[in-house]
């Protein structure tokens, strides 16, 4: 027998390790098998580590997502907050401008209406300081052509009367002040009394008889009576009835929103005027001056 | 047991390293588990061949090549059967056989304790190791890929940073 030199010895196991391993990948490809037997055996003794490496790795997660890395999450949330908040205030603020939008709409509206009636639209920029009178003051005054006792309204009713006018701005007695008074008539039975305030949200409609009838829901509208509000303004609605002595206490809610006033029209007359005569008819007849509306009519005390 | 000796080869003394008792199969299990099981969490971490280090580090301290031979063919092997079926067995083995060969050859004849020399021999190994897998894939699989790639310097290079410092922490497995 061949003696191998034990320098060769190495090589010579090399190199059947290696044809051992070429001769088993050429029986695999030979035969398409894939010596499951081995895989079976490896992965048998394998796969319980992995599982439970798994499982431990899943653990270790399980606590960085739910405790390390709430700190990220609570960075986030904050960082939510603030951009939540800062969209609710761009809504409110569109809210605001789409609600100022529609209101300036309806005054728009109202003046084209009126195109012969002399009015200005004004802002409410302030309130009274006493907390008992129900004064609001408007961005107008004496050098847009507004005069004391001019009637002021919204779409929706009656406001009040300027009861005193500024270089730059007025100063408007709201219809709900107790020491408010406007000629006022039910609209379905043009039953003529006068509606004043008692310094609460609702208005009252005084001197109406017991014996005149008088329902809930029916309309009040101005009588033009007090020559300040032309006829047929609204003024309110019948909310409440009370038999009184000797004349029914009746309560109306009014029409324009008083609690809330943005916007108002500021009717620049202090003569009589007829909106819904002005309404389709020139100028002349309503205005005496003829004048454009946004020019300031004469002064002329009724 | 004798724990480490000298081996002598002309005028140079080259230590060959004993390790404790089951340091080789533990340190051979955890590295296949982790190479079969770390990607699925951290696919970056494929790039490591840690069978492959093992390899050349038992093969480079051991200094012994029929040793070394026959770990490298029994961790590629088991590298090969926890592969999938895309693997054929003994792909690696070849590979890593012939590793382990060359890595317990040349640590025979150089000192290789030098953290640059691992370094060094380590990307030699991976390229090498590589080398071996295209050309058992072309020639007895019919898989040709190409020679040369980007990734193969890279994951040489990430291979070889990584096995100096994996070579400096299997050295505590030494015996004293």
């Amino acid at each position: 027998m061949v003696a191998i030199p034990s320098r060769h010895k190495s090589l010579v196991l090399l190199a059947g390790v290696i044809l051992l391993q070429v001769l088993l990948l050429a029986v695999q490809i030979k035969r398409d098998s894939q010596g499951r037997l081995i895989r079976v055996w490896t992965v048998g003794a394998v796969s319980p580590f992995q599982r439970a490496g798994a499982s431990g790795i899943g653990g270790i997660r399980g606590i960085w997502n739910h405790y390390f890395a709430l700190q990220n999450a609570s960075r986030e949330n904050e960082r939510l907050r603030s951009e939540n908040d800062t969209l609710k205030l761009q809504i409110n603020q569109l809210q605001s401008r789409a609600a100022e939008a529609d209101r300036l709409a309806r005054l728009l509206n109202f003046r084209q209406a009126h195109q012969n009636v002399p009015m200005l639209g004004a802002r409410v920029i302030g309130t009274s300081a006493d907390t008992q009178s129900q004064t609001v003051y408007l961005d107008r005054g004496e050098r847009d052509g507004i005069k004391r006792n001019m009637g002021v309204i919204t779409p929706d009713g009656v406001v009040g009367k300027v009861i005193e006018a500024y270089s730059n701005t007025s100063q408007v007695l709201l219809l709900s002040d107790k020491d408010s008074g406007v000629g006022a008539m039910i609209s379905e039975s043009r039953i003529q009394s006068p509606v004043g305030g008692v310094g609460e949200p609702l208005l009252s409609m005084k001197y109406v008889p017991n014996d005149d009838e008088v329902n809930l829901g029916q309309h009040v509208v101005t009588s033009g009576m007090d020559r300040i509000f032309p006829r047929d303004l609204p003024v309110g609605t019948v909310s409440q009835i009370k038999a009184g002595n000797p004349f029914k206490q009746i309560r109306i809610r009014p029409s324009a929103n008083l609690e809330r006033l943005e916007e108002v029209i500021v009717l620049l007359s202090l003569q009589p005027l007829d909106l819904k005569k002005d309404a389709g008819t020139p100028a002349a007849e309503a205005t005496p001056s003829g004048k454009d509306t946004a020019t300031p009519p004469k002064a002329e005390k009724p | 047991m004798n724990e480490t000796y000298d081996l002598r080869i002309g005028e140079s003394h080259i230590e060959v390293h004993k390790f404790r008792g089951g340091a080789i199969f533990v340190a051979t299990a955890v590295a296949l588990l982790l190479q079969a099981s770390v990607p699925v969490y951290l696919s970056k971490f494929s790039v490591l061949d840690l069978p492959l280090l093992l390899t050349i580090y038992f093969g480079l301290s051991r200094r012994n090549p029929s040793t070394g031979l026959l770990l490298g063919m029994t961790i590629g092997l088991l590298q090969d059967s926890l592969s999938g079926p895309t693997v054929p067995l003994g792909l690696y083995g070849i590979a890593k056989t012939i590793i382990g060969y060359l890595a317990s050859s040349i640590g025979a004849r150089l000192d290789t304790e030098h953290p640059i020399a691992r370094f060094a021999l380590t990307m030699v190994f991976f390229c090498v190791h590589q080398a071996v897998i295209l050309v058992t894939r072309r020639i007895l699989l019919a898989q040709p890929d190409p020679l040369f790639t980007l990734r193969l310097v890279i994951s040489a290079g990430v291979n070889a940073i990584i096995g100096v410092f994996l070579f400096m922490a299997l050295d505590k497995l030494r015996k004293n």
